[in-house]
């Protein structure tokens, strides 16, 4: 009955087109990452292997594995999470379940939004006039993790604030009915099905804590460092350490002749972390939410 | 009616949000042990009064309450814990919750909030609790599962159970049937039948003939307005003494 | 039967004192963000009262810090750094991202949409000292190829670079503002009779406005707030660039690459540290505004 005449025609092929134009264009975003990804792993290939971790940079790091670095990393990111998870936690908590909307909630919502768009660099600086020089706490890893901790802290407030927005207000109203407390309610109905969505919030930021370069070249990250192999206690909280973000901008940008395996597998460590901490976040969100309890 | 002084006393209460008026001058009592219900059109203030007795009205924000409001001879804004008045004022609120938990720890909330940490204590108060408010046969073997996956008028069984079980002495309903099947709210109106020699009940409803049924006393609320409060027989007479209060209780509005 | 008796009064104390706490840490992100304004303006605070120059920091390109016999401060070369690689990146990234956002929000089954979003916060994630990297290796010797100049680190590598690195936040934020608008304008448009084309140009583009905007905004901010990419990937003249194939420094860059050189408290160490005042200005301005934008009231 409705017969497709010329100007139809020419509607869907207009759509048609656009469709495929708007498709080109996604596919120009995807594309990027797997070729990116597939080249690092190309030309880093010769050097991958288990000795490449555990091994020392050598030989003004023209040589040897990443290690040091590896290790300053592992001790970076820990630190600086296990400070700003709580913190973040409890702020989320504070402002999605304690705060009401006077003007005062709005001011603490704008400065957890604008920390969030402090440049890494800024974040640099602030550890060094706060950590480093105020505190005096000298160029560490704890001034790093420092740095790194005000960093991460917006992003799991509001990933926090999102998960306990997920559960719904009438558990809260039911539990008030019978006389549990505000906080009562938050530590045993509330908090427990936040869970998934908190816990993925602080898994993200590990990969991102563990890629910046910036907050921590000035605050506690090393050209060279030498420590022992292998011993996973090798660092001090109070030494400086070398760090696998600020060892990929070295021995790409500061170190003559440099093997092209190394900077390429040192890349490779980096994506692959970040990747692979991505990935166990999403698996982590899928999973927890298929088991929700309403 | 017993023991001389009433359960709950409100005199002069008001509530607005901000200029608008949600409860004006609301004066009245309510005996211990009686049942009184509560009829009146949608927007007549009737939730907010039952929040404002347990002062739930203060999560609502922009809420201001003026007047007096005693429960047991406590004026509940003087009290410096209001999880004891609301361990004394249980509330079952219109939608059916139930609480991300198990039915036994659903029941077991309360108590174990107040402090009630003994095992046997809670399994006594629990299944007590179920029995009361019709449930426990239909959930005995599966205490362990969770409250949420209950059909709606098994949950309101439940928020019924929950409200039982920090031991109230008054009991609150705010048109507990508005969301459940005819079935279940003949059998919490049973329930409500066989507490109310122990327990003082207020009874908001938008089924006028749920006051009939249940309520020593009626009151009709208006637009905010306490209109009459009266013999239930006697506001559902012929000879109400407002007019309103026999037009809305013919139907004539609604 | 126990009748129930009050809470222990300990708990009732371990329960103020978490209370407590948790207003605390509400409170800590305002302090935060003052903290870093006030850190990043003391170390740079004595110079700024005491020989800056405003007219010659804003309006000179001379940028020569290490002068043994004529120190100047002038920004605006790296101003100019800093502009022309965001313009370049937007300039990809806007287009690219918002049509991928129209993509993923409006032609896109649900399996396919959960899969993209999920390669999106994958290239999100992608360190920006890898990128950096990728202009180093990848996109220099390309750029060198293609056309047939001396280096390849200059604004087109830093914009594409950049582009690439902020397109994820704009789809996103674009798929989030997309997703904003209600069915009904959608339900109202097919009940006309509108090809779905039609309903994105003229009904869902323009109802997303304010949230596409922001996205933009945030998108600007991530640019240009970035540091090691561009740092690598830009190369290190500090001269207003003449055409896309001229090197430049950004604003950012320049932090990094002096910071580790100049004496501690001298002019020049304060020097870098009114930079990232400056800096921090903009960022606060740009995520001012688009946060503004996107609680619907109007932003400058």
């Amino acid at each position: 009955m409705f017969q497709a005449n010329s100007h139809t025609r020419n509607k869907q092929r207009a759509e048609q087109a656009a469709r495929a134009a708007l498709f080109l264009m996604t596919l120009l975003m995807v594309v990027p990452l797997l070729l990116i990804v597939g080249y690092l792993f190309y030309e880093a290939w010769p050097i991958l292997s288990f000795d490449f971790l555990i091994t020392n940079p050598r030989n003004g790091m023209r040589a040897g594995g990443i290690w040091a670095p590896l290790l300053g990393t592992v001790y970076m990111v820990v630190i600086s999470l296990l400070i700003a998870t709580p913190i973040g936690v409890l702020a989320a908590v504070f402002l999605n379940e304690y705060a009401r909307a006077t003007w005062f909630t709005r001011v603490i919502n704008l400065a957890v939004v604008n920390l969030a768009g402090v440049p890494s660099i800024v974040h640099a600086l602030f550890g060094l006039g706060a950590f480093v020089l105020f505190a005096h706490l000298g160029k560490s890893i704890i001034a790093a993790s420092l740095t790194l901790a005000i960093m991460t802290l917006p992003v799991i407030i509001a990933s926090t604030r999102e998960a306990l927005a997920s559960v719904p207000m009438p558990f809260r109203e039911a539990c008030w009915n019978v006389g549990a407390t505000r906080w009562q309610t938050i530590r045993h109905v509330v908090l427990p099905n936040s869970i998934s969505g908190i816990l993925t919030g602080v898994i993200l930021q590990v990969s991102r804590a563990a890629g910046e370069t910036a907050p921590i070249m000035f605050t506690g990250a090393v050209f060279f460092k030498a420590i022992r192999e292998g011993d996973i206690f090798a660092y001090h909280p109070f030494d400086q350490a070398m760090a696998l973000s600020m060892h990929l901008f070295t021995i790409s940008t500061q170190v003559p002749d440099v093997p092209k395996a190394l900077p390429y597998g040192t890349a490779v460590v980096l994506v692959g972390t970040v990747l692979a901490v991505n990935a166990i976040a999403i698996a982590v969100r899928v999973r927890l939410r298929s088991r929700r309890k309403w | 009616m017993v023991n001389g002084r009433p359960m709950v006393e409100i005199s002069g209460l008001g509530v607005r949000f901000g200029r608008r008026e949600v409860l004006r001058s609301i004066s009245f009592s309510v005996e211990r042990n009686e049942v009184l219900g509560i009829i009146g059109p949608a927007q007549s203030g009737k939730s907010t009064l039952l929040k404002v007795i347990n002062r739930t009205i203060e999560d609502v924000p922009g809420a201001v309450v003026t007047g007096s409001v005693k429960v047991d001879g406590e004026e509940v804004s003087d009290i410096r814990d209001v999880s004891t008045l609301r361990r004394k004022v249980g509330m079952v609120a219109p939608l059916p919750v139930g609480l991300p938990l198990s039915i036994f720890d659903n029941v077991a909330f309360a108590p174990r909030m107040a402090g009630v940490r003994d095992r046997r204590d809670l399994e006594e108060r629990v299944e007590r609790c179920l029995r009361l408010a019709a449930l426990w046969e239909e959930v005995k073997d599966r205490l362990d599962s969770l409250g949420t996956r209950l059909s709606g008028g098994q949950q309101q069984r439940l928020t019924i159970a929950r409200a039982l079980s920090h031991d109230p002495e008054v009991l609150c309903l705010d048109e507990f049937s508005i969301a459940i099947d005819p079935v279940t709210t003949m059998r919490i109106e049973d329930v409500l039948r066989e507490l109310r020699s122990t327990i003082t009940i207020i009874l908001v409803t938008n089924l006028v003939q749920q006051a009939r049924r249940l309520a020593d006393r009626t009151a009709f609320f208006f637009n905010g307005d306490l209109v009459e409060l009266d013999q239930t027989e006697a506001i559902f007479s012929e000879t109400p003494k407002d007019v309103r209060t026999l037009q809305y209780v013919r139907g004539i509005f609604g | 039967m126990t009748k129930i008796v009050k809470r222990p009064g300990w708990e009732i104390l371990a329960e103020t004192a978490v209370e407590h706490l948790i207003r605390l840490c509400g409170v800590s992100s305002i302090l935060f963000v003052f903290g870093i304004f006030f850190f990043v303006f003391r170390e740079g605070s004595h110079f700024l009262f005491h020989g800056f120059r405003p007219g010659e920091f804003f309006f000179s390109q001379e940028w020569y810090p290490t002068s043994q016999s004529h120190v100047r401060y002038g920004v605006l070369a790296l101003i100019a750094g800093t502009a022309s690689v965001t313009v370049l990146a937007m300039a990809l990234a806007v287009p690219f991202g918002i049509g991928a956002a129209v993509f993923v929000s409006e032609f896109c089954g649900t399996r396919a949409k959960e899969t993209l979003k999920v390669v999106i916060e994958l290239l999100a994630a992608i360190p920006s000292v890898v990128w950096g990297f990728i202009g180093l290796t990848v996109m220099n010797p390309l750029i060198i190829r293609w056309f047939h100049t001396p280096i390849g680190l200059n604004v087109l590598n830093g914009g594409v670079i950049l582009a690439l690195m902020s397109v994820p936040i704009i789809v996103s934020i674009g798929e989030d503002a997309l997703k904003a608008v209600p069915d009904s304008y959608r339900e109202a448009a097919i009940a006309l009779g509108v090809t779905r084309w039609q309903l994105i140009y003229r009904v869902l583009l323009p109802a997303a406005k304010n949230g596409l905007l922001a996205a933009v905004l945030l998108g600007v901010g991530r640019a240009v707030g970035e540091t090691m990419a561009v740092l690598m990937a830009t190369g290190h003249a500090v001269k207003i660039p003449t055409s896309l194939m001229d090197s430049v420094r950004t604003l950012t860059a320049t932090i990094a690459a002096e910071l580790g050189e100049a004496p501690v408290h001298s002019d020049h160490y304060q020097v870098l540290f009114i930079i990232g005042i400056l800096l921090f200005s903009i960022t606060f301005a740009v995520n001012l505004t688009a946060d503004l934008i996107v609680r619907g009231v109007r932003g400058k």
